[in-house]
C-alpha cells in the first residue's frame, strides 16, 4: 500500500482538470503563454530581417514613419511604449522619438519665461530643427506631434490646442478650458485680441471675456498693452511670428535646467 | 529659345512618337516665349512644339541638344514646369523663331497638367538615347560639332543618368519597404490576437497561472508594445525591466536631487537620464513605471503627483512638514513671496517653487493675493 501524500493528490487533481479542459478542446492559458514565447522568437527574427533591410528608411523617410505608426496603431501596438520593446531595440524608432522628446522639453523650457509655456507647433519645429544642426535626421511636424503625445505620460501639462489650421503646444500645467482655447483661436490671426472683439465674435458678456483674459495674463500667456489706441490689447507671445528669428540669449539659456 | 528650328512637324523614318501633351506654353528662360499655348511632342529624336490654333507654326529641337532637365513644382497661380538646359547653338543651325536669346534654358509650362508622365518619358528617352542608334534621313543639327558636343553631353548626362537610377532605386526600395512592412504587421497582428486570448483566459481563470508566468506574459507584452489588458494597474507589479530601472534611478538621482532641494520634475529627470544614456533611451512611460516602483522596492525616492498634475521625484528624506515649515519661514522672513522670488531664493525651478507654496497654502500656512500682477503668498494670519 503506498502512501498518498497531499502533494500527490493535488497533482492528480490538476492532471484531471487539465484532461477535462483538453477534452473540451480549450487550450489553457499557460500553454498559450508557452506558445507565445515561441512565436515571439519567430517574430523577433522577422523584425530583425526587416530592420536589416529597411532601418535606414525609417530614419530618413518621415512619410514612411507616418505609415509605420499608423499601421501599428491599427493593429493595437504602440512601438514607442517602452525603450525595451522590440520596435525600439531593433528598428531604433524609440531613440529617435525619445531624443526628440528631450529636445522639445528643452526648447519649451528655454522659452517659457517669454511665452508662458505656449508655443506654436511651427515655431517649435523651427527651433528643434535648428538645435539639431545641419547633419541630423530630418524631423517632420508629425514626428513632433507623436513625441509630444508620449510626453503627456509624465504629467507636466504637455498638450496640443488646435488653432488656425495648426496647433499650439502647451508645456505647463496651466488650466486651459474651452473658453480659453476659443479666445486663443480668436487671437491667432493678429497675435492679439481685445474685449470688444471677443464680445463681437463670440457674443459673450463683458465679464466672461475679462475673466478669461485675466486668467491668461496671470498664467503669463498674455501681455497687456494698455497704451494701444482705442482699447487695451491682449497680446499672446506664443503667436508672435517675429520671434521666430530671435535666438535664445545666454541668460535665457542658463534658465534651462540641465 | 534660339535653339529651336522651324519644322513641318512630320516624323522621319525610324523616328517614333513617344508622348504628346496639349496645353503647354514655352518659356525662353524666365520670360514667356512670344508664342501661344500649344502641344508639345516628344519623339525618340526630338522635342517638337506646335501651336494649338495655328498648326503651321511648328518648331523643334533635337534631344541631343539637351544637357539636363528638372522639374519645377507648381505654385499658387503657376503651373508645373519642366526646365530644360541646352547646349549652345550650333553654328550651322537652321532658322527658328528666335535669332538669339540670353538664356541657355527653356521651360515647358504645363497648363493642363501631364508633366509627370512627360517627365518620365523624357527621362527614359534621354537615358536610352535612341536617336544615336537610329539616324534619320534628314540631318538634324546636333551640338557644336558631333564629337565635342557628345563628350560634354556624356559627362553631365552621365551624372543625370546616375541620379535617375538612384531615384528609381530609392523608389523601388520604398515600395519594397512598404510591402515588407505590411507583411511584418500581419505577423504582429497575430501576436496581438494571441495576447488578447491569453488575457481573456487569465481573467476567466481558465488554467492555473503561476506568478512567474504572469510576469513572463507581461514582459512579452512590453516587448511587443501591447497594452496590458489584464491588470487595470499597469504599474506596481511591473516587469523585471522596470525593477532594474528603478534601482538604477535610485542610485543615479541621489546627487542631482540633493543639489535641487530634494525635488525634481519628472520631465527634468527624463532629460537628465536620457542625456546621460546617449542611446537606448527610456520612453516616458518606462520612466513613470519605474518611478512607481520606488516605494515597493523600499528605495529612498518617491514619485509624487501634485494637484495640478505635475509629477515629481522627491527624496524620501525631505519630509513634507520640513518643506512646508521652511516655506513658511522664507515667506515670513520676506513678508511675502511670489513663485519666481522663492525659486531664486532656494535655487529651485519656478514650477517646483510654485508647487511648494501651493502645498503650504493647502495646509493653511500661507494665503494668496491673486492679481493680474501675479500670484503672491503671505503668511496666513487667520
Amino acid at each position: 500500500m503506498h502512501r498518498r501524500g497531499v502533494g500527490a493528490g493535488a497533482i492528480a487533481k490538476k492532471k484531471l482538470a487539465e484532461a477535462k479542459y483538453k477534452e473540451r478542446g480549450t487550450v489553457l492559458a499557460e500553454d498559450q503563454i508557452a506558445q507565445m514565447s515561441k512565436q515571439l522568437e519567430t517574430f523577433k527574427t522577422h523584425l530583425e530581417e526587416f530592420a536589416s533591410k529597411h532601418k535606414q528608411e525609417i530614419r530618413k523617410n518621415s512619410q514612411f514613419r507616418v505609415q509605420f505608426q499608423e499601421m501599428c496603431a491599427t493593429i493595437g501596438v504602440d512601438p514607442l511604449a517602452s525603450g525595451k520593446g522590440f520596435w525600439s531595440e531593433m528598428l531604433g524608432v524609440g531613440d529617435f522619438y525619445y531624443e526628440l522628446g528631450v529636445q522639445i522639453i528643452e526648447v519649451c523650457l528655454a522659452l517659457k519665461h517669454r511665452n508662458g509655456g505656449l508655443i506654436t507647433l511651427e515655431e517649435l519645429h523651427h527651433r528643434v530643427l535648428k538645435g539639431r544642426g545641419k547633419f541630423a535626421q530630418d524631423v517632420s511636424q508629425d514626428d513632433l506631434v507623436r513625441a509630444i503625445k508620449k510626453l503627456k505620460a509624465m504629467g507636466n501639462g504637455f498638450g496640443m490646442i488646435p488653432v488656425g489650421g495648426s496647433y499650439l503646444v502647451q508645456s505647463v500645467p496651466a488650466e486651459l478650458n474651452m473658453d480659453h482655447t476659443v479666445v486663443l483661436q480668436l487671437a491667432e490671426k493678429k497675435g492679439y485680441v481685445t474685449v470688444s472683439e471677443i464680445r463681437d465674435s463670440l457674443k459673450w458678456e463683458r465679464e466672461r471675456a475679462c475673466h478669461v483674459l485675466d486668467h491668461l495674463l496671470k498664467e503669463g500667456l498674455a501681455w497687456l498693452d494698455s497704451q494701444a489706441a482705442g482699447e487695451p490689447q491682449y497680446w499672446l507671445p506664443a503667436l508672435f511670428s517675429e520671434m521666430l528669428s530671435q535666438d535664445v540669449t545666454p541668460e535665457e539659456a542658463s534658465q534651462m535646467t540641465p | 529659345m534660339d535653339r529651336f528650328v522651324w519644322t513641318n512637324g512630320l516624323l522621319e523614318m525610324n523616328e517614333t512618337l513617344v508622348i504628346q501633351q496639349r496645353g503647354v506654353r514655352l518659356y525662353d528662360g524666365e520670360d514667356k516665349a512670344k508664342l501661344d499655348v500649344g502641344i508639345v511632342l516628344l519623339s525618340t529624336h526630338r522635342l517638337v512644339w506646335r501651336d494649338q490654333k495655328n498648326h503651321e507654326c511648328c518648331i523643334c529641337i533635337p534631344l541631343s541638344q539637351v544637357i539636363f532637365f528638372e522639374e519645377q513644382a507648381a505654385g499658387i497661380g503657376k503651373s508645373a514646369k519642366i526646365v530644360i538646359h541646352l547646349h549652345p547653338c550650333p553654328e550651322n543651325k537652321e532658322p527658328g523663331p528666335y535669332q538669339k536669346s540670353k538664356y541657355s534654358y527653356i521651360k515647358l509650362s504645363f497648363k493642363e497638367h501631364g508633366q509627370i508622365e512627360f517627365y518620365r518619358r523624357l527621362t527614359e528617352e534621354m537615358t536610352q538615347k535612341r536617336w544615336e542608334n537610329t539616324p534619320v534621313s534628314q540631318p538634324i543639327p546636333t551640338g557644336t560639332g558631333p564629337k565635342a558636343g557628345r563628350t560634354r553631353a556624356v559627362g553631365i548626362v552621365g551624372i543625370e543618368r546616375k541620379l535617375e537610377e538612384k531615384r528609381k532605386e530609392t523608389d523601388k526600395n520604398i515600395s519594397e519597404a512598404f510591402e515588407d512592412l505590411s507583411k511584418l504587421m500581419e505577423k504582429a497582428k497575430e501576436m496581438v490576437e494571441l495576447s488578447r486570448s491569453i488575457a481573456n483566459k487569465i481573467k476567466d481563470k481558465q488554467g492555473d497561472i503561476t506568478e512567474d508566468e504572469t510576469i513572463r506574459f507581461k514582459s512579452y507584452l512590453l516587448s511587443m508594445g501591447i497594452a496590458n489588458p489584464v491588470t487595470r494597474e499597469t504599474h506596481g507589479s511591473g516587469t523585471q525591466y522596470h525593477i532594474q530601472l528603478a534601482k538604477q534611478l535610485g542610485d543615479m538621482l541621489q546627487a542631482p536631487l540633493e543639489e535641487r532641494g530634494g525635488m525634481m520634475a519628472l520631465t527634468e529627470v527624463y532629460c537628465l537620464v536620457n542625456r546621460a544614456r546617449g542611446m537606448e533611451l527610456l520612453s516616458p512611460e518606462d520612466l513613470v513605471n519605474a518611478c512607481k516602483m520606488f516605494e515597493s522596492l523600499k528605495l529612498p525616492l518617491r514619485l509624487r503627483v501634485f494637484d495640478s498634475g505635475v509629477m515629481v521625484v522627491q527624496l524620501q528624506s525631505h519630509s513634507e512638514e520640513e518643506m512646508i515649515a521652511s516655506a513658511l519661514d522664507n515667506v515670513s522672513d520676506k513678508g511675502s513671496l511670489t513663485a519666481e522670488e522663492f525659486a531664486k531664493l532656494l535655487g529651485l525651478t519656478v514650477l517646483l517653487a510654485k508647487e511648494r507654496l501651493l502645498l503650504a497654502e493647502k495646509m493653511g500656512h500661507l494665503c494668496r493675493d491673486d492679481s493680474v500682477e501675479g500670484l503672491r503668498f503671505y503668511p496666513n494670519l487667520f
